[in-house]
């Protein structure tokens, strides 16, 4: 439900400079709406069946990504204790979900999900983010002005911002590590290093067939879903559990439909919104249609 | 990440070579004794396995780790409906079937290339490990932990934040997320 209220308040109070960049994508959105995903893209099926709770991951990414030395060390498993989300300096965490009636609990992995039709990109009015045709979501920090619209817009509540400056704070979340690796046609530094491989890479449409397959030969295992297979007009990384998925963390009431439809129904509220702010657009303006020319340039080099 | 990539995809030394006089079924005491697993060898001291020790526990029921490569009755219905008969293959070292290169653009395309292939969805030479292991080690309840089984080198607590490598005290509670 949370993630309702949140749309809520993207269509009614929104920060009007989402609105405007829905206007300005208007055209893409609507290709995008009959395009559910790159055809070759690919993707993570996690299988919460296998996760032990190791954190091999998280050390992975960190390590990766660069990112600030943690707070504690990663085999220290107390962290498991709380729920935690993404943030700057993580951009993936493992939960533990006690489930009832069971004696084991089950770990989720987080991270980006990377959605076909993410809502972080289409909320973006300055076009920082880009959906790569390998299935990476990922974004351009320097167009970044820190509105921090994706962070309302994403109904996994996945993007954080970098406070290490003030004055700048920029998005900051998993990139499906395509700039070391999946660019070159190579695992995450995530997948590589879980133990179980409980994190299966490969092409989004051959998952979809794998998870089916796994659910089909242990019917008592598995719940008959694959998540992300269709929520929010899919996503790359989709998920197989043994508990129904709103005992493990899911949000199972997001639907089918993309974020961005959600979004496209307050493009009435628009016109009052410019009026509003149009001195703030014609900045961003600027940034967009920057961002917009040096796309062209590269789309015509392909 | 250099690293890393050693560490997975790094030379495999799983001894099983041993194992080459193979009949149509297996005989207790005809595996080897020892096997020593290095296949994490940067981040982990390699690992002896007391393969020995693992027949007598598992009565020499093979199948139990091996499938039905050697020969021995399996038990789980959906092998069954194809390998009921089978008998032994002339593979049956764990990282003949299971890659040590999951994942891979090359891998991947192995699997790609070849449209008939049935098992597409074969874990890996790390994950066969594990998931054998542990599921079993936790059925028995034997020892489970990471490090219970692999050591870590200096690297390995480097990339873990642990040991001489662990964040300062003072630092503790904040964990990682907001
Ligand atoms: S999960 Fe959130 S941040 Fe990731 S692509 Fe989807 S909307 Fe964007
Ligand atoms: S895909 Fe890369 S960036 Fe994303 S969680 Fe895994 S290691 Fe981190
Ligand atoms: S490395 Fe694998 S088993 Fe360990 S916590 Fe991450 S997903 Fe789970």
């Amino acid at each position: 439900m949370k993630a309702m209220n949140r749309r809520k308040f993207l269509k009614g109070s929104l920060l009007g400079g989402a609105a405007a960049s829905v206007i300005s994508k208007r055209k893409n959105a609507d290709a995008s709406s009959s395009f559910g995903g790159y055809p070759d893209a690919m993707g993570v099926l996690v299988d919460l069946t296998r996760c032990i709770g190791c954190r091999s991951c998280e050390a992975a990414c960190n390590k990766e990504q660069g990112l600030p030395a943690p707070a504690q060390s990663f085999d220290d498993l107390s962290v498991l204790d709380h729920e935690r989300r993404t943030s700057e300096g993580a951009y993936t965490v493992v939960n533990r979900y006690e489930i009832p009636g069971k004696d084991h609990p089950l770990f989720r992995k987080i991270q980006c999900n990377h959605c076909n039709e993410p809502a972080c990109l289409t909320s973006c009015f300055v076009n920082a983010y880009t959906k790569t045709p390998e299935g990476a979501v990922i974004y351009d920090a320097t167009v970044c002005v820190g509105c921090r619209t994706c962070m309302i817009a994403c109904p996994f509540y996945v993007p954080a911002y970098s406070y290490s400056s003030v004055l700048n704070p920029v998005v900051q979340k998993c990139i499906f590590c395509y700039d070391t690796r999946l660019k070159f046609g190579r695992p995450p530094a995530c997948v590589e290093a879980c133990p179980r491989e409980v994190l299966t890479f490969g092409k989004r449409k051959d998952l979809i067939k794998i998870g089916n397959q796994r659910i089909q030969n242990h019917p008592d295992l598995y719940e008959d879903h694959i998540y992300g297979e269709k929520e929010v007009g899919g996503t790359s990384w989709m998920y197989l559990s043994s508990a129904p998925f709103d005992q493990v963390g899911f949000d199972t009431d997001l639907g089918t439909q993309p974020i961005l439809s959600y979004v496209k129904e307050f493009l009435t509220v628009v016109p009052m919104v410019l009026t509003i702010w149009p001195a703030l657009f014609a900045g961003f303006h600027l940034l967009a249609t920057r961002k917009d020319k040096q796309k062209k340039e590269e789309k015509s080099e392909i | 990440m250099e690293q890393i990539q050693k560490y997975l995809y790094g030379a495999v030394l799983v001894s099983l070579l041993c194992f080459s006089p193979l009949q149509n079924f297996a005989v207790a005491g005809d595996g080897p004794d020892e096997v020593e697993i290095d296949s994490l060898a940067q981040l982990y001291e390699p690992v002896y396995f007391d393969h020995a020790m693992h027949e007598e526990v598992t009565d020499s029921n093979c199948a139990v780790c091996h499938h039905h490569t050697l020969g021995t009755q399996i038990e789980d219905e959906n092998c069954m409906r194809c390998h009921a008969e089978s008998g032994a293959t002339d593979e049956i070292a764990c990282q003949e079937c299971h890659s040590s290169n999951r994942f891979e653009a090359e891998d991947l395309a192995r699997i790609d290339a070849d449209k008939t292939l049935y098992h597409r969805d074969k874990v890996g030479l790390k994950a066969a490990y594990h998931i054998r292991c542990m599921n079993c080690h936790e059925e028995m309840g034997a020892a489970n932990g990471c490090q219970d089984c692999h050591s870590r080198t200096d690297a390995g607590n480097k990339f873990f934040h642990a040991g001489n490598y662990a964040p300062p005290e003072s630092d503790k509670p904040a964990g990682g997320g907001h």
